[in-house]
């Protein structure tokens, strides 16, 4: 089964954002960019469908030239070859929806693969809609939440979470794409032998017309968020902290 | 064009509780906008619940009945939404931002070239326009987001973003249609909703939770957060991503994917606050938060706050315990 997976890089989790001061988006001197976590599970998951069932697996990812190192890093993992969909300024933010699908369908018309697998959702601006959008543009059928895959014969079986800790089977006929949710598997690490291996892998160009593919969403501010309830920060050393906490836990809170 | 639809949402059990919620929000925007709300139910013997459903504010309910719809598929939630919008050709259309809504909708508003405007918190109107706002990157910031195509536009809502409506005295009129969907078009072919074995731990009935997320970096590292919850007599539970990497089993989750939990304490460890965690225990009582991002947006919601690192909080908190227990 031929499979593409689509990877997006979004600024590191641990690190603080801030408003750029146009507040049209983040401040980017000083960011550092990984994998997006959800993204890397789909990779996970078709990496080891190509060990069990054969194939080949083609990473792709739209944006700047900085996004070939997530390319790169899903080379090394095992993916077989790559193509970096050429995006820069708000196209490829990934903030519309619409913009970003049209994006990685010029990668997908171009390969035919029979499944296409990505995230449920991105780290950074978390609409967790590409995937849908993008079988909706491409007609395929689609399904969300996936937490395993079953390849059939021309179909595939996906186990779908719920809310409440259900979970449902769907079978769907392929071509089709699937966003995967977090934990679909244990993430492997890139062997050095294999960070070598990428070194030799072919990073594809590719440049799309966008042409009015807009959802029509845009970002008119970004803020720090509102607190909700008034939170008493605790100073000190980490002893003066925790004997203050368990007296305001005792004393003001009386929860213990 | 004109009108709101809100679009309900049952299971097998009957309602999804966010279903009255982005109610609120259809009606909310229904006095901002001056347009009128119908809320629509899609199902398949639907009617008495849509008759329901017109108790709680809207100017019409409408029930959107085929067998197609007795069991979810996107496809067939697609079709039949899909046609009901380009004929009644609405204003907005708000959904609650449900599992079952993140897989149908952004395909539904693709339909019609839109994106949906998915997870929002809420809306502000300035100059005449609904601003809606929503979370970035895991919470740590909020956007203001204006949609700028015409009409029909989508919006999702986030659970708690408004607060289910009382039903009011007055039942508005109960439509029934049947829907426009071919069954043989629909391509996803769904099997009966299942649970796992029964869940081990219920920690929706713990007094004192201690949670541990990201930051505990190291499965050797549950340990210290152990001796925490047993100081406090707490359950322990955990972010999800502590449950991907297999540190704790699934049952001891608490978010939108795990359990909802309301204890009297909660004292997240390491834990940033992402949405997903955040909406499973919001309700908790008193919320502590230790974390060594200040920026943390765990901090938006706790009612203590630790800037810190955990592995030298919690052997100070371990120890200040035992030091008053004994």
């Amino acid at each position: 089964m031929k499979i593409l997976v689509a990877v997006k890089q979004v600024p590191a989790r641990d690190l603080p954002v801030e408003p750029a001061p146009s507040g049209l988006w983040i401040a980017e001197a000083g960011l550092s960019y990984e994998m997006n976590e959800p993204d890397a599970y789909a990779l996970e998951a078709a990496l080891r469908l190509k060990e069990s069932g054969g194939g080949e697996v083609v990473a792709v990812s739209a944006g700047p030239e900085r996004v070939q190192s997530v390319l790169r890093e899903a080379l090394a993992k095992g993916a077989d070859r790559a193509i970096h969909v050429a995006a820069e300024g708000e196209a490829a933010l990934g903030l519309d929806p619409v913009a970003a699908a049209a994006l990685l369908e010029a990668a997908v018309r171009e390969e035919q693969p029979d499944l296409v697998l990505t995230g449920l959702q991105s780290d950074d601006t978390g609409t967790g809609q590409t995937g849908v959008v993008l079988a909706a543009r491409l007609g395929w059928p689609h399904a969300t939440l996936v937490v395993a895959i079953e390849p059939g014969q021309g179909a595939v079986r996906a186990r779908r979470e719920l809310e409440g800790g259900w979970f449902q089977h769907v079978t769907l006929p392929l071509p089709a794409v699937l966003t995967v949710q977090s934990g679909i598997a244990r993430l492997r690490y890139a062997t050095l032998m294999g960070i070598k291996r990428a070194k030799t892998k072919e990073i594809r160009r590719l440049e799309v017309e966008l042409e009015g593919s807009r959802g029509g969403l845009r970002l008119a501010g970004l803020a720090q968020p509102r607190r909700v309830r008034q939170t008493q920060f605790l100073e000190g050393s980490a002893a003066e902290q925790a004997s203050k906490l368990v007296e305001k836990l005792r004393f003001e809170a009386r929860v213990l | 064009m004109s009108g709101i639809l809100a679009i309900l949402e049952r299971g097998p059990g009957g309602w999804h509780r966010m279903s009255f919620e982005a109610l609120a929000g259809a009606l909310e925007l229904g006095r901002a906008t001056g347009e009128p709300v119908t809320a629509c139910v899609p199902g398949f013997g639907v009617e008495a619940a849509a008759a329901e459903a017109a108790a709680f504010g809207p100017a019409a309910a409408l029930a959107l009945e085929h067998e197609a719809l007795s069991a979810y598929a996107a496809d067939a939630w697609i079709e039949a939404l899909g046609a009901l919008i380009g004929a009644m050709a609405p204003s907005w259309v708000v959904l609650p931002h449900t599992y079952q809504t993140r897989d149908f909708a952004p395909a539904l508003a693709a339909r019609f070239g839109r994106a949906l405007m998915a997870d929002c918190t809420g809306f502000v109107v300035e100059g005449g326009r609904p601003v809606f706002e929503r979370q970035l990157f895991q919470g740590k910031l909020t956007g203001r987001f204006l949609f700028e195509t015409p009409k029909p536009n989508f919006v999702s809502f986030q659970a708690g973003a408004f607060r289910a409506p009382q039903a009011a005295g007055q039942r508005a009129p109960v439509a029934v249609q049947r829907a426009d969907v071919d069954p043989a078009r629909v391509r996803q072919k769904p099997e009966a909703p299942f649970r796992e074995a029964a869940q081990a731990v219920d920690l929706s009935s713990a007094e004192r939770i201690v949670a541990v997320g990201r930051g505990i970096g190291d499965e050797g590292n549950l340990e210290l957060a152990r001796e925490l919850a047993a100081a406090l007599g707490a359950e322990l539970a955990a972010s999800r991503p502590i449950c991907d990497n297999g540190w704790l089993p699934m049952d001891r989750q608490v978010g939108s994917s795990g359990q909802t939990v309301a204890p009297k304490l909660y004292v997240a460890l390491g834990i940033s606050g992402a949405i997903q965690h955040v909406v499973g225990m919001k309700g908790s009582g008193c919320i502590v938060a230790v974390n060594r991002d200040p920026q943390a947006p765990i901090f938006e919601i706790a009612d203590y706050g630790i800037v810190g690192d955990l592995f030298e909080v919690a052997p100070a908190l371990i120890e200040e315990l035992k030091k008053s227990a004994g």
